[in-house]
């Protein structure tokens, strides 16, 4: 490959981290707060609700998350058609990218809902107890006594899943999904070079070097207290 | 009328009973000290009438207020949430192990209930806590996080944050257990100080002389009953009962071994 063979693959690569970027950020949209929500119901009383969350936290986590993706992606038009109803176009572009964040936000959540039931069992009774004491709502416990707490333990863990889904982003070229990942192959079948294929690592590389930097800021920042 | 009235109070953990039909009353500006050996049942009586614990039987009444409206199938039914919120800001708790809020500094912990519970705007809110650190001899530490006081700072801290809401009696459960020796003084001193302004409490203590020293009435607990009742000379000096002999006895050997 010529040197300006590479500067166009860069030029070309770097067009399409705008739908990685969007598959990143609208996962972490739906599936941090999804996850909250999880991790709150899995605490019910009520027994059949828990075991409901446990099955779906175990489904998620126990099969991979492209078979996911591409069970969403076909399963939603097979349920249609099945149904008799109005079936959608599976080739739309607003179809698959909702798929695609439906399947990531559903994997995401199940592992943010682990984290943040592990943040929330990791606060001592004694915050509970004081809060009740001094006559706070549950609702005020929660959220002025609890979840800065909780946020505070949950930032290295959460920093890993957030890494992890940099990379993962990739999953979402298994259903024609155009992003870095995917127009780099191309570039490399193109050219019979793998060199697409790195500059796109590059990106990946140089997206989680960024992450890395403003969490370690974030927990800096938290470092004012025990 | 009685700050405080315990009728009958009882509870079991599964088949564990705890208390066993505990009554007695506070009195306004009254002292009271819990003494007994540990496992009595002294927490489990303090977080019942704090509602940390639901009733087993018998009612709780804080300023009229009955906890407990009565009883169905051997369950308490409780008064309005209203009504339960009303006599929870009525008794103040200072934990063994203080319970600050780590994220919060020390005049924010303060602040918070009287802010987000009673409503007080900020500056007033603040007045108030400054006053009570002043009290408390912690001025200075108003800015500081929990973690960078000694144990003994945190607890003035804690009892500062429990007065803030001005409740009518507070409750202490081991206020000094949780500290190194060299540091119960200073913790005993400010409870000494509350009682000469006549603030009504309840005091769970492993503290013999403190107890002794600062309380109009003693009570002595074991295996979840009251054993033994009366003023601090009553109970420490002429007691007959052989239980509370025994108890004391104990605590003056250890104090001789010190
Ligand atoms: N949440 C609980 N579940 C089961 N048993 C408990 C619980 N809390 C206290 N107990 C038991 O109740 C008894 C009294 O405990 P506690 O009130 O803490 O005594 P004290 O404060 O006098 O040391 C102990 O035997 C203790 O093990
Ligand atoms: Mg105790």
């Amino acid at each position: 490959m010529h040197f300006d063979d590479i500067l166009n693959c860069v030029g070309i690569i770097a067009k399409y981290l705008l739908p990685t970027l969007k598959v990143f950020f609208f996962t972490l949209l739906f599936s941090i707060p999804l996850g909250m929500v999880v991790a709150l119901i899995k605490k019910c009383p009520f027994k059949p609700v828990a075991w409901i969350i446990n099955l779906y936290i175990l489904i998620m986590r126990g099969t991979p998350l492209m078979l996911q993706i591409i069970t969403i992606y076909y399963a939603i038009p097979m349920l249609q058609k099945a149904g008799h109803l109005m079936s959608v176009d599976i080739r739309s572009d607003s179809y698959q990218f909702t798929a695609l964040i439906v399947a990531f936000a559903l994997n995401y959540a199940a592992y943010f809902a682990e984290i943040f039931r592990g943040g929330i069992e990791a606060i001592p009774k004694g915050q509970h107890e004081a809060s009740a004491a001094l006559g706070f709502t549950k609702l005020q416990t929660f959220f002025r006594i609890i979840l800065p707490q909780v946020v505070k333990r949950i930032v290295p863990a959460g920093a890993n899943e957030v890494i992890t889904l940099v990379k993962d982003t990739s999953l979402a070229s298994v259903i024609a999904y155009i992003e870095i990942f995917r127009k780099s192959r191309e570039l490399m079948v193109t050219y019979s070079n793998l060199i697409p294929l790195f500059i796109a690592g590059v990106f990946y590389f140089a997206m989680n070097a960024i992450l890395t930097v403003v969490f370690s800021a974030i927990e800096k920042k938290l470092d004012y207290y025990k | 009328m009685a700050i405080l009235e315990v009728k009958n109070l009882s509870k079991s953990f599964d088949d564990l009973e705890v208390l066993k039909d505990i009554s007695f009353n506070v009195e306004k500006g009254e002292v009271v000290a819990v003494i007994g050996p540990s496992g009595s049942g002294k927490s489990t009586m303090l977080r019942c009438i704090n509602q940390l614990e639901k009733l087993g039987g018998g009612n709780v009444t804080v300023c009229g207020h009955n906890l407990v409206t009565g009883y169905s199938n051997g369950k308490p039914i409780y008064a309005s949430s209203a009504e339960l919120r009303e006599i929870r800001l009525k008794i103040g708790l200072v934990f063994q192990n203080f319970n600050l809020f780590p994220h919060f500094n020390v005049l924010r912990n303060i602040t918070e209930a009287p802010r987000c519970v009673l409503k007080q705007p900020k500056e007033e809110a603040e007045k108030t806590a400054m006053e009570l650190l002043r009290k408390m001899g912690l001025e200075s530490k108003a800015k500081a996080y929990p973690c960078e006081l000694s144990g003994g700072q945190q607890q003035r801290v804690s009892i500062a944050r429990a007065l803030a809401l001005n409740p009518e009696v507070l409750f202490f459960d081991e206020p000094t257990s949780a500290l190194d020796p060299e540091l119960t003084g200073e913790i005993l001193k400010v409870i000494k100080e509350l009682a000469k302004d006549k603030m009504t409490m309840v005091i769970v203590t492993h503290e013999m002389a403190f107890a002794k020293e600062v309380a109009d009435h003693v009570i002595f607990m074991d295996g979840g009953v009251i054993v033994e009742e009366g003023t601090p000379e009553e109970v420490f000096v002429n007691t007959k009962n052989e239980r509370t002999k025994q108890f004391l006895r104990r605590y003056d050997s250890i104090n001789k071994e010190n």
